[in-house]
């Protein structure tokens, strides 16, 4: 079968697969996201572009996704439940793939309570689950969500999920990625990782179960960027697992940027050799320009 | 049981103007929530007197959200509601509009904010259990309702966010899934989880706005 898009040529190459996150900005000025991208480029294969993450306005992931198309990069449309119905998910779906938008990445959604409108009212008709079963259902057998066929073009579209390997109960993690799978993701992209123990056990668990046969599984990296980025994501992102050793690190620290690169360099150099792990996914807040750095560094570039 | 909040008298005040006020309460879920039973009406009206507004008169109603029932019952007020130019209502937004319908000339104006559909935990502390969504799920999840309690309404497994068991949305509340998982794990039936929900039907929540019992009413 011919990939549908640049990241599953090279996932089903067997390929380490790179993605790296690129946050569009809070306006409507395109060339923010174009610098960003020029940044980038060449640094990764496939670009998320995120969905008013953590449920602050920005501009939107599918205007950033068709900027980036622009430029020749490949972008990974993020979709978040929180803000669209089934009718507008399945929409931005076909036009997507009418422009040649051909990566998505399905998620619930950071809650509206934690963003700068709190007092909007959140959708949530359906979840990510079910999003990642309609895009499969509409792509493979070309239908609506119920169940009409679609008449004019069925959309071409590689599906995405992320999973945690931090989130409580621990034994509902391998069950929820097994979902997943099962409802269509082709690839997995995964919380930041800092506590690689963790992650490496989750991996174990994960390949006795034969999960990462049955998708792509795509390692999380953020590096990080200063002690107050490091107490936020410890204490106040949820779902976010920093150990004490790492934040021990950073507060010690001389020089912050290089500890949190440091870091994240030999993370990346660790999970590249985890078995049934086929890529990395780099989400640098706010500091998008280490990434181009820590893709050389850690042997992964010319991409 | 729906669960009210009495609103703070300062907006009560300015709903009322200059009164006269006939106060009327329920006796059931807003007297459960002590926000419209017989003390808080009392109560109500000797603060509204404090204020030079006149009072009156006030009933319970048994309860608020009862058509015929409210008719007799407001018969015997005939008077003391004519009297006055607003009828407040302590009661759910049911009721508020049941008492709206049989009002003549008076502004019928509320008294409370209707919150959800919940549990009396303690006495005084009450928490959501029910969205009304018209298409049952708990048998899915131990007799536990995340379309109700979860903020995202998920139905295939937890967000990821909770921590120590508790909602990364509300850190008072227990994660509804967190549940879940404990009940069905203590049963050896967690396995039941990895069936897909399927998306809800919605419309028999949002759809749904009238049932006529046929067989019921038509018994003598």
């Amino acid at each position: 079968m011919t990939a549908r898009s640049n990241l599953e040529q090279i996932l089903n190459d067997g390929r380490f697969a790179v993605t790296a996150e690129i946050g569009p900005p809070k306006g409507a000025d395109p060339q923010k996201i174009q610098n960003k991208a020029i940044l980038l480029r060449g640094y990764a294969d496939a670009f998320n572009v995120t969905d008013n993450q953590t449920a602050v306005v920005r501009m939107s992931s599918f205007a950033g996704c068709c900027l980036l198309h622009q430029m020749n990069m490949e972008p990974i449309l993020q979709m978040t439940c929180r803000d669209k119905n089934r009718i507008a998910l399945q929409s931005e779906i076909l036009g997507a793939s009418a422009l040649d938008i051909r990566n998505v990445l399905c998620l619930t959604g950071d809650h509206q309570s934690f963003g700068n409108h709190p007092c909007a009212k959140g959708v949530y008709d359906i979840d990510s689950i079910q999003l990642i079963q309609i895009i499969k259902q509409m792509r493979d057998d070309g239908l609506f969500q119920n169940g009409e066929v679609i008449p004019a073009g069925k959309p071409i579209m590689f599906i995405g999920a992320a999973a945690n390997p931090y989130s409580e109960p621990y034994e509902l993690t391998i069950d929820r990625l097994e979902k997943k799978i099962l409802a269509g993701a082709d690839f997995i992209q995964t919380q930041s990782v800092f506590n690689v123990d963790h992650f490496l056990g989750w991996m174990d668990d994960v390949r006795s179960r034969g999960l990462d046969k049955k998708t792509h599984i795509l390692a999380g990296v953020t590096p990080l960027k200063s002690k107050k980025m490091t107490e936020r994501m410890k204490y106040h992102v949820p779902g976010v697992d920093v150990p004490d050793e790492i934040e021990q690190r950073m507060n010690n620290a001389s020089d912050e940027k290089k500890e949190g690169y440091d870091i994240a360099l030999d993370t990346m150099k660790q999970l590249k050799v985890v078995k049934g792990v086929h890529g990395v996914h780099i989400t640098a807040l706010f500091w998008e320009e280490i990434t181009p750095v820590l893709v050389k560094e850690s042997g992964l570039h010319p991409r | 049981m729906i669960v009210t909040r009495q609103k703070s008298f300062e907006d009560i005040l300015k709903q009322v103007d200059k009164g006269p006020a006939f106060l009327i309460g329920c006796s059931e879920c807003a007297t459960l929530c002590h926000t419209g039973g017989e003390e808080e009406i009392i109560q109500m009206k000797m603060n509204l007197e404090q204020k030079k507004i006149i009072v009156t008169g006030w009933i319970v109603l048994d309860p608020a959200c009862h058509l015929q029932n409210n008719k007799r019952l407001l018969k015997t007020h005939h008077d003391e509601l004519l009297q006055a130019k607003k009828i407040i209502v302590f009661a759910c937004g049911n009721g508020i509009q049941t008492v709206r319908e049989l009002a003549q000339d008076a502004d019928v104006i509320t008294g409370t904010e209707t919150l959800f559909l919940g549990e009396i935990k303690h006495t005084n502390e009450f928490e959501k259990r029910c969205i009304q969504c018209g298409e049952c799920v708990v048998d899915n999840y131990s007799g536990l309702c995340p379309v109700s309690r979860c903020p995202k309404s998920m139905l295939n497994g937890p967000c990821g966010g909770a921590k120590n068991g508790c909602c990364e949305v509300d850190e008072e509340l227990e994660c509804i899934w967190d549940l879940v998982y404990k009940q069905l794990k203590s049963k050896g039936r967690l396995a039941q989880l990895k069936t897909i929900q399927k998306p809800k039907d919605w419309q028999k929540a949002t759809q749904t706005r009238r049932i006529v019992n046929h067989d019921r009413s038509q018994q003598p």
